[in-house]
């Protein structure tokens, strides 16, 4: 009974963090709408130089001084990338700005391997509360006791700021109508830049209030953001007393689930948040959404299938691909086994959110269970390769009707969130469930059959794979299965008054989407003759929405393309740099706020103007440009 | 006071407003008249840059301000109330009435929350009580008095009446001629003919996003078949 007691105060003690980091997140959610996906950056940085500052400086500015201190510079570091990067995207679709800030994580995450070194750091024990205090017959930390005070203490002040300042009701307005606020004369931008240094700030003492917890590493910024997007799905985005009620649930649900399922613990978390979407879509304390923005902005030239040159362009393209195993060595034809591999995983993408408007930030779920399919029935029962390949399709399909099944409650961000969530909870059972899925150390020896052996047969294989799959694709964006998905992105409301099945509409494309990515996941696990848990994880998820952006979001398989060009210029990376994450970061934030049309939506763009009736010009390049998100 | 001349305004590809001019004087009441989508609210949002995009020159007290951002131009002193009201569901209304306050001004009459609650009584009442709370006529009643504590020189005021009881457009009325007579210019939106000729003194009147006559409320009365072709239903 005890123990329990002293388990539940360590879940209460380990909620302070979470909810500071969870109330930022939520106060500049609430009025920028963007859902600062940099947000564990911040939360690391004030980790990091809160160290620093307390390892080198403490006799200057004393322990407790430092963690301000360090909390204050990293709002100051968030207010900069705010006037410089998030003022030119907030009228850009939620979309462009879940990368750019994911961009801003990645080039810190470099940054904070150059300035402070790969190893993790050990913080130093708060003076005056460096010992235990007896509760009931329990040892606790001070220290523990002291975050325990700190949640509800941060939760107060965050209220009397709300309720008792002329600032505090001006975000209060803004988070309910910010164009009203501004139309009664309250400059918006310096508004936004006060919100979102707040919140940093609370994202940066949250990770400075680690320190004397567990220190410090460069990997606390992703795994913290899960988290936190899980407590402010659960606890309603834009909401600080749901975030703080969320965040109390999520860390006890850590430190009990430790107990009854050590393996997975995690998969607990999930259980619940699947309990509260369902009974409440929008989170605890959260509200239903007004209309939300187009996710991804819709087209003003509409789609059409390839006409008579397109194909022939494509067959051309296909044979030329197809000729390359007759000239190539076989360092070429693995990557060009990967190139389509990963054209077919974008165009999956794509499907889902180009023609169904579902931003999937965890895409690599279905890419990673097709992988593991594939892999684990080829060493358990010893099938042959297409037996392989197709048990990937189906685990890929599998995962995609659950987790489809919650996510097309939810529109928006929430969407974006939940994917996020759910691909994270695979990764973790891929990570953690070490006797299946030989965790860290993967799964070995996954090798084709004897007749796809030769990198040319497999490369072959790869090649019918992916132009057969995305094929198939394109025939469902034209079909009238097609055609609904994009009724529902465009005008859910008028699509579901002309009969439209929303859910059951999307759900579907959910699955297609899925079982396309596990095809492309599958084929993978076969080429690199192994499977390990980063094919779930969230970088290759942004991986394939880079392919996409970069391809052109408005296309209907411009991601092909961008698959193409972007694993190539990673693979062309990965041997000239060590910051390849800084320089795709940067990659990222450039193609973002500069070429938000991608190569395939510029260059269409451009063929379709110079062909246009002049009529037409003006006011599509017009409408193309605010579409395009620059202001 | 206000010059608007050759106004262009867009939403998205569609083009709106084609070439709208409208002049103010100091102290003047002007109704904008029009059916339904002749582009009443679609004019006032492009002179606060409320719209995407637009053309044209708007010059407020002699400065220009056809660039000029949203709250740039509303601290000028240029109020604006929104047809949809717009108030801050979740503000009490001593909030909602915050959200508006900007300094005075030396050349407008100066508001505070106890002279806008004399302006409308029943404000007085519910000080505290949650702007979701509220009728329709008491939302108005707040999303005026909200945008007077911006101490403007000069109020679009979009479609005052719409929706409203007729005792409540009656006290609506009775406000909008108290605040004439504190010195304020004022554009009125309005599909009610009836309504405008109690408060105005000109009238414009717009039809699919242009200016179809121009003059004053007796000159318009004069003409009996402009109201029917661009008033009458």
């Amino acid at each position: 009974m005890d123990f329990y007691f002293s388990q539940f105060l360590t879940g209460l003690a380990g909620a302070a963090s979470l909810f500071l980091v969870a109330s930022g997140l939520s106060i500049i959610f609430g009025v920028t709408r963007i859902v600062n996906f940099a947000h564990g950056a911040f939360y690391m940085a004030g980790a990091y130089i809160a160290w620093s500052l307390t390892e080198r400086l403490e006799g200057a500015v004393g322990f407790w001084g430092g963690l301000v201190i360090a909390a204050i510079a990293v709002a100051a570091l968030g207010a900069l990338v705010e006037i410089v990067l998030l003022r030119r995207i907030y009228h850009a679709p939620e979309l462009f700005q879940l990368l750019a800030t994911f961009g801003v994580t990645l080039v810190f995450q470099d940054l904070a391997v150059m300035i402070w070194g790969p190893e993790d750091l050990v913080g130093r024990r708060a003076p005056g509360l460096r010992g235990a205090v007896d509760v009931f017959g329990q040892a606790i930390p001070a220290y523990d006791l002291f975050l325990i005070v700190l949640g509800p203490t941060v939760l107060g002040l965050l209220w009397l700021l709300f309720h008792k300042t002329r600032f505090g009701v001006l975000v209060r307005a803004a988070t309910q109508d910010r164009d009203m606020v501004a139309a009664l004369g309250v400059n918006q931008k310096w508004l936004f830049t006060a919100v979102f240094a707040l919140g940093v700030f609370l994202a940066a003492l949250g990770g400075a209030l680690q320190l004397p917890r567990g220190g410090v590493n460069h990997a606390m910024d992703l795994q913290i953001i899960v988290e936190v997007f899980v407590v402010v799905v659960v606890g309603g985005l834009g909401s600080v007393p749901g975030a703080f009620v969320a965040a109390l649930l999520v860390s006890e649900l850590n430190a009990f689930g430790i107990l009854v399922l050590p393996q997975v613990s995690l998969v607990l978390v999930f259980l619940v948040m699947a309990v509260v979407l369902v009974i409440r879509p929008f989170g605890l304390f959260g509200r239903p959404e007004g209309p939300a923005r187009a996710s991804v902005s819709a087209t003003v030239r509409p789609w059409q299938p390839l006409g008579t040159s397109g194909r022939v362009l494509a067959v051309a393209a296909i044979a030329a691909a197809a000729c390359l195993p007759l000239v190539a060595g076989n360092y070429i034809l693995a990557v060009g086994s990967e190139l389509l591999i990963f054209a077919l995983f974008a165009a999956s993408l794509q499907f889902i959110m180009s023609t169904g408007g579902l931003v999937s930030f965890g895409h690599a779920a279905y890419f990673g269970l097709g992988a593991y399919g594939a892999a684990l029935v080829t060493k358990a029962f010893g099938l042959p390769m297409l037996g392989g390949i197709a048990s990937g399709v189906a685990l890929a399909s599998i995962g995609a009707v659950v987790f489809g099944w919650f996510c097309v409650r939810l529109t928006g961000v929430y969407l974006a969130m939940l994917t996020l969530a759910f691909a994270q909870i695979a990764w973790s059972v891929a990570f953690q469930w070490t006797a299946v899925t030989g965790g860290d150390n993967g799964i070995l020896g996954v090798w084709p059959d004897g007749w796809a052996s030769r990198p040319g047969a497999f490369y072959w294989l790869c090649l019918t794979a992916a132009a057969l799959g995305i094929a198939a694709l394109r025939v469902v964006v034209f079909s009238p299965f097609g055609f609904a998905m994009r009724a529902l992105r465009d005008s859910p409301l008028r699509s579901e008054a002309i009969g439209i099945d929303r859910k059951r509409t999307q759900w579907t494309a959910f699955v297609i989407a899925g079982a396309a990515a596990g095809l492309a996941g599958a084929l993978f696990a076969y080429l690199k003759g192994s499977v390990f848990p980063d094919t779930l994880g969230i970088p290759t998820s942004v991986d394939g929405l880079v392919m996409v952006l970069l391809g052109g979001v408005e296309t209907v398989s411009g991601a092909v393309i961008g698959a193409i060009l972007f694993r190539a210029l990673t693979i062309f990376l990965m041997s000239y740099t060590d910051a390849s994450k800084l320089v795709l970061g940067l990659l990222i934030i450039v193609l973002v706020v500069a070429f938000p049309r991608g190569v395939v939506g510029t260059l269409s763009g451009l063929l379709a103007r110079l062909g246009a009736r002049p009529s037409a010009t003006p006011a599509m390049a017009g409408s193309g440009q605010a579409r395009g998100g620059t202001p | 006071m206000l010059e608007v001349g050759a106004l262009n305004g867009w939403y998205g590809p569609a083009h709106i407003l084609s070439d709208v001019d409208l002049d103010v004087g100091t102290g003047d009441v002007v109704a904008l008249l029009g059916r339904n989508g002749a582009g009443k609210s679609t004019t006032f949002k492009a002179i606060v840059g409320l719209l995407g995009k637009r053309t044209g020159h708007i010059v407020f007290d002699g400065r220009d301000v056809s660039t000029a951002s949203t709250h740039a131009i509303v601290r000028a002193g240029l109020g604006y109330v929104p047809e949809d009201r717009r108030i801050f569901t979740e503000l009490s209304v001593m909030e909602n009435l915050e959200v508006g306050r900007q300094p005075p001004r030396a050349d407008a009459p100066t508001w505070t929350p106890d002279r806008l609650f004399a302006l409308f009584p029943n404000l007085a009442e519910m000080r505290n009580r949650l702007g979701g709370r509220m009728s329709g006529g008491e939302q108005q009643m707040l999303t005026i008095a909200r945008t007077l504590m911006g101490n403007p020189r000069l109020v679009l005021l979009d479609e005052p009446s719409e929706g409203l009881a007729p005792k409540i457009v009656e006290e609506m009325a009775h406000a909008i001629l108290a605040m004439k007579r504190e010195g304020l210019s004022i554009v009125i939106s309005e599909q009610n003919l009836h309504f405008a000729r109690l408060i105005c003194d000109r009238a414009v009147i717009l039809e699919s996003g242009r200016v179809r006559f121009s003059g004053t409320i007796a000159e318009l009365e004069a003409r009996p078949e402009i109201r029917d072709a661009y008033l009458a239903l």
